[in-house]
C-alpha cells in the first residue's frame, strides 16, 4: 500500500522556490532516504508533510487520505511522527514525561495516566533509554537526546516516521547503534522516511533513495542506482 | 441635500484618514524597521497636540508654525528614547522574538510615563482652541477652514514623506534596513543610526498629526491611547511593515469612521475593532502584508 | 544522602512558609482592623491578578494586556446583577462572563503570532469601555451604576477564598494531563504540536481559566466602590500593574509574581490618594528599568546574588559543586 504520496508539491518563500512540483511515493514497510545538498528543500518537504508549514500548492496524501492543510497535531494523531534536525526535546521535563506527552496526546483516543505511563516506559525501552527515565532531558547526551526524540515519536504509535538527520553529530559506534535502531523499527512495522547527509547510513539501510536539488526531484532509485547516477554525483561533487 | 451629506462624510473621512495615515505611517516605520511596537505612539500625538495648545494660548503662535516647533521636539524625543532604551534592549535581547516582546512592554511603561507627566503638568481637563474656525465655501458646501487646512497639511506631509522614502539615499537606507537589517549593516549602513532615525521620524509624524488634531478636535492628556489603537489597527489593515499599506489603510479607516460617526459617533472605535476582528479572522497579513 | 536532604529542604521551606502565610491570611480579620483589612484584601486582589496573568502569559509567552478588560467585566457584572442575585452567584457570574469573553478573544487571536494577540488584548479595554458607554447613553439611559453594599470582612473572605481557589486550581492543573500539555508548549511549542498537543486549544483554555479568576476578583472588588461607570471599571492601569508586578517579581519561580504583587500593591494603596499621577509615573519608570536591567526580576537578581555569594563566600568544600 502507498502509505505516503506527494503530488506536485511546491513551496515558495517570497520569490524563492524552495520546492518545485515534487512528486513522491512511499510504500508501507520501506525505509526511504532523502538526500541532497544543503538548501535543496529536504527539511521544507518534511515540514509540509508534518504540517509545520501549510501546503498551498500540491497535494499530500497519507494512506489515501488528503492531509494537506491539516494541523501538526492532527497529522500526528493520524499516524505520522517526526524528529527534528535541531533536537527538539522538552528539556525541562524528565525523559519519561517527554515520552508521556506522546502517549497522552499523540493518539486519536485518550488514555488513562497509568496506561500512558506504561506506553511511555515501553517507548523508552524500545530505544534503550529505560535507565534514563527520571533524568531531565537537558542532562542527556546528544545521542540519548536524539533517542528520546524517537521514543517520544514512538509513543504516538506512528505508522510513518520522519527522521531529520538523525545521524548528525554521532560517533561511529553511536551511528551503528542508531542504524540498528532504525531497521529494528521497520521490522516492527513502521515505515521510515529519513533525511541524511551521512552516506554510509543512507546506503546501508535504505531500500530506496530520493534526491532533491534546488527544490526539484532529480533522481530516485535503489542505493546502487543512485550511487551510479551521473547527475547525482555531479551535483554532490560540484557543491 | 443627500449629496451634501455624502460630501460632508467624505471630507470628514478624508480628514480623519489623512491624520490616521500619518500616525499609521509613523508607527509602521517604528515597527517595520526598528521592530518596536510602540504602544506609546499615541503619547507623541498627544504631546504634539498639547504643546500646540500651549504655544497658541501662551504666545499666540499659529498652529501651522507650531508644526515646525512640535515636530522637532517629538523627533528628538523619539530619537533619544530609541538611542537609549531600545538600543540597549536590542543588544541585550537573545532573540528577535524576545526583543519584540520586551520592547512592547517597555513602550507600555513609556506610555504610562509620558501620560502621567502630561497629567502632572497640564492636568486632566479637556481643552481646545479656535483657529480658523470660519466657514469656507467650496463646491457649494461650507467647510470649516481649519479642517481643510488640516487635511491639506496631512496630505502634503504624507506626500513629502513618501518622496523622501522613495527618492533619497536616506530613504533607500531605511528601506534596506526594513528588509534585512543585518545585511544592510554589512553593506555599510550605520544600522543603529538608521533605526534611531526611523524611530525619530515615526515620532515626528505623530507630533505633526498631533498638531493637526489639535486644530479640529478636543485636547486632553489621556487622548493618546485611542490614537495608538487606531494606528495599530491601520497598520494591521495595511499589512505589518508596509508603509504604503498604512497610507491607504489610514484613509480606508477614516472613511469607515466617518460613515459610522455620522450615524453613531461613539461607535466609531467599535466599528474599527469589528474590522480588526474580521482582519484577524480572514487575512491577518493585511492588504499589502507578506 | 546529601542529595535527599538538599532536595527536601528545597521543597520544605517554600511549603511551610506558604502554609504559615495562608493561615495568617485566613485569620487576619481577628487581629487587623476593619479599615486595614480592606488594604490586605486589595493586596491579595493584586496577587490574584498577577498570578492569573502569569499563569497564562508566563508559560505561553503570549503577553496579555487584557487583564483590565476581564477585571472590568467582573466589576460590571456585579454592578448589574448585584442586587438581583446572592453575592457568590454574582461573583461566579463575573468570572464566567470573563471566561466566555476570553474564549472568544482566544479563538480569534491565539492561532496567530504573539504580536496580534498583544495588540488585540491591548485595545480590548478601550473597546469594551466605549461600547458600554454607548449602551448606557443610548439604550439604558443611565450613566454608571450603584453597586450593592457589602461589609469589609465579607469582601476580605471572598477575596481570600478566590485566592485559595486559584492556588488549588493552579496546583491541580499543573499535576494533570493538561498541565503536562501546558509545560510542553512552554518548553517547545513546535515539538508539542507535532507530538499531538492541540496547542491552540490549550492556550485558549488556559487564557480562559486565568480570565475567570480575574473576573471573579473584579466582581467582589466592585463592592469597594459605591458607584461605578465605564471609566472607573475599565482602567488600563489594571492591565499594567499585574505585568509590572510579575516582571518585577520574576517569572522564573511561582512565588516571584506573588512577591512582586505584594510589594507594589502595598505601595499603590499607600500612594494612591496622596500622589495619584506621580506614583503611576514612578511605576512606569520602574517597569522600564526592570525590563532593561532586571529581565529575571527580583527573584532572578536574588538568585544570582546568592550564587555569587555561595561561590565566593565558601572555599574548598563547595567551590567545585
Amino acid at each position: 500500500m502507498r502509505i505516503l504520496e506527494g503530488e506536485k508539491v511546491s513551496k515558495h518563500f517570497g520569490g524563492l522556490a524552495a520546492l518545485s512540483d515534487v512528486n513522491l511515493h512511499i510504500e508501507q514497510g520501506e525505509i526511504v532516504g532523502l538526500i541532497g545538498p544543503n538548501g535543496a528543500g529536504k527539511t521544507t518537504l518534511f515540514n509540509l508533510i508534518s504540517g509545520a508549514i501549510p501546503t498551498k500548492s500540491g497535494a499530500i496524501r497519507f494512506k489515501d487520505k488528503n492531509i494537506t492543510g491539516l494541523k501538526p497535531h492532527q497529522i500526528c494523531r493520524l499516524g505520522v511522527a517526526r524528529t527534528f534536525q535541531s533536537v527538539k526535546i522538552f528539556s525541562n521535563m524528565s525523559a519519561l514525561d517527554n515520552a508521556m506527552v506522546g502517549s497522552f496526546f499523540g493518539m486519536p483516543t485518550s488514555m488513562s495516566p497509568a496506561d500512558a505511563a506504561r506506553e511511555a516506559t515501553k517507548s523508552l525501552e524500545d530505544v534503550g533509554l529505560s535507565a534514563a527515565k527520571a533524568i531531565p532531558a537537558r542532562d542527556l547526551t546528544l545521542v540519548n537526546q536524539k533517542r528520546l526524540e524517537v521514543a517520544r515519536a514512538l509513543a504516538t504509535k506512528p505508522e510513518l516516521l520522519l527522521l531529520d538527520e538523525l545521524m548528525a553529530g554521532l560517533t561511529h559506534t553511536e551511528m551503528a547503534e542508531t542504524m540498528e535502531l532504525v531497521t529494528g523499527l521497520r521490522d516492527k512495522g513502521i515505515t521510515i522516511f529519513m533525511i541524511e547527509h551521512v552516506m554510509k547510513a543512507i546506503m546501508g539501510i535504505c531500500d530506496r533513495i530520493m534526491v532533491l536539488h534546488h527544490g526539484e526531484n532529480i533522481a530516485e532509485g535503489t542505493p546502487k542506482e543512485i550511487a551510479g547516477n551521473k547527475t547525482v554525483v555531479e551535483v554532490y561533487l560540484g557543491e | 441635500m443627500l449629496i451634501g451629506r455624502i460630501f460632508d462624510i467624505l471630507v470628514a473621512g478624508l480628514l480623519m484618514g489623512g491624520i490616521y495615515s500619518l500616525i499609521a505611517m509613523g508607527l509602521s516605520l517604528q515597527y517595520g524597521v526598528a521592530r518596536v511596537l510602540n504602544i506609546a505612539h499615541g503619547e507623541f500625538i498627544m504631546l504634539g497636540a498639547i504643546l500646540t495648545w500651549t504655544v497658541y494660548t501662551a504666545f499666540g503662535i499659529n498652529p501651522l508654525v507650531a508644526l515646525a516647533i512640535c515636530g522637532p521636539i517629538t523627533f528628538i524625543l523619539g530619537f533619544i528614547i530609541y538611542r537609549t532604551m531600545f538600543t540597549k534592549l536590542r543588544t541585550s535581547s537573545p532573540s528577535p522574538a524576545v526583543f519584540e516582546a520586551n520592547s512592547m512592554l517597555a513602550a507600555f511603561g513609556l506610555y504610562f510615563i509620558i501620560e502621567n507627566i502630561a497629567l502632572i503638568i497640564w492636568g486632566s481637563q479637556m481643552r481646545g482652541y479656535s483657529y480658523l474656525n470660519v466657514g469656507v465655501n467650496f463646491l457649494g458646501t461650507v467647510f470649516a477652514a481649519n479642517r481643510l487646512v488640516a487635511l491639506i497639511s496631512a496630505l502634503v506631509i504624507g506626500v513629502i514623506f513618501y518622496i523622501i522614502l522613495i527618492r533619497t539615499r536616506l530613504g533607500k537606507a531605511i528601506r534596506a534596513a526594513a528588509e534585512d537589517s543585518t545585511t544592510a549593516g554589512l553593506m555599510g549602513v550605520n544600522i543603529n543610526q538608521v533605526l534611531a532615525l526611523c524611530f525619530g521620524f515615526g515620532a515626528l509624524l505623530a507630533g505633526f498629526a498631533g498638531v493637526l488634531v489639535s486644530m479640529c478636535y478636543p485636547i486632553y492628556a489621556t487622548m493618546g491611547l485611542e490614537y495608538t489603537l487606531i494606528a495599530i489597527i491601520v497598520v494591521v489593515l495595511g499589512g505589518l511593515g508596509s508603509i504604503p499599506g498604512s497610507f491607504i489603510g489610514g484613509f480606508i479607516l477614516g472613511l469607515i469612521g466617518s460613515i459610522v460617526s455620522s450615524w453613531q459617533p461613539s461607535l466609531a472605535i467599535a466599528a474599527y475593532y469589528v474590522l480588526f476582528m474580521l482582519l484577524l479572522l480572514v487575512r491577518p497579513s493585511g492588504i499589502f502584508g507578506k | 544522602m546529601n542529595m535527599t536532604t538538599f532536595t527536601s529542604k528545597k521543597f520544605l521551606v517554600p511549603w511551610l512558609t506558604s502554609l504559615i502565610l495562608l493561615v495568617l491570611l485566613a485569620t487576619a480579620p481577628l487581629y487587623i482592623s476593619s479599615y486595614n483589612i480592606i488594604l490586605v484584601a486589595a493586596i491579595v486582589m493584586y496577587i490574584i491578578l498577577t498570578v492569573s496573568w502569569a499563569f497564562f502569559s508566563g508559560p505561553t509567552g503570549y503577553i496579555s494586556l487584557a487583564t483590565a478588560a476581564f477585571f472590568g467585566v467582573g466589576i460590571y457584572t456585579t454592578a448589574v446583577l448585584g442586587k438581583a442575585l446572592p453575592l457568590l452567584a454574582v461573583i461566579a457570574a463575573g468570572g464566567l462572563v470573563s471566561f466566555v469573553l476570553a474564549l472568544i478573544v482566544g479563538a480569534i487571536t491565539l492561532r496567530l503570532r504573539g504580536i496580534y494577540f498583544a495588540i488585540f488584548t491591548f485595545g480590548l479595554v478601550e473597546l469594551i469601555k466605549h461600547v458600554l458607554l454607548f449602551w448606557e447613553i443610548t439604550v439604558t439611559g443611565t450613566r454608571g451604576r450603584f453597586v450593592v453594599l457589602v461589609d469589609n470582612i465579607t469582601i476580605y473572605y471572598v477575596v481570600f477564598g478566590i485566592f485559595v481557589l486559584l492556588l488549588l486550581t493552579a496546583y491541580l492543573i499543573r499535576r494533570s494531563k493538561f498541565g503536562l500539555a501546558m509545560q510542553s508548549i512552554g518548553d517547545n511549542e513546535e515539538a508539542a504540536a507535532h507530538t499531538g498537543v492541540n496547542v491552540t486549544m490549550v492556550k485558549i483554555l488556559t487564557f480562559a481559566v486565568s480570565a475567570f479568576f480575574i473576573g471573579a476578583v473584579g466582581g467582589i472588588m466592585a463592592t469597594r466602590w459605591t458607584y461605578v461607570d465605564p471609566y472607573v471599571a475599565f482602567n488600563p492601569l489594571f492591565s499594567f500593574l499585574p505585568v509590572l508586578m510579575a516582571i518585577f517579581g520574576g517569572l522564573g519561580q511561582f512565588y516571584g509574581p506573588i512577591i512582586g504583587a505584594a510589594i507594589f500593591a502595598y505601595l499603590e494603596e499607600l500612594l494612591l490618594t496622596k500622589f495619584p499621577y506621580y506614583y503611576m509615573l514612578i511605576f512606569g519608570i520602574i517597569l522600564v528599568v526592570v525590563i532593561l536591567y532586571l529581565p529575571d526580576g527580583l527573584i532572578g537578581l536574588m538568585q544570582r546574588l546568592r550564587q555569587r555569594w555561595q561561590k565566593g563566600g565558601l572555599t574548598g568544600k563547595h567551590a567545585n559543586t
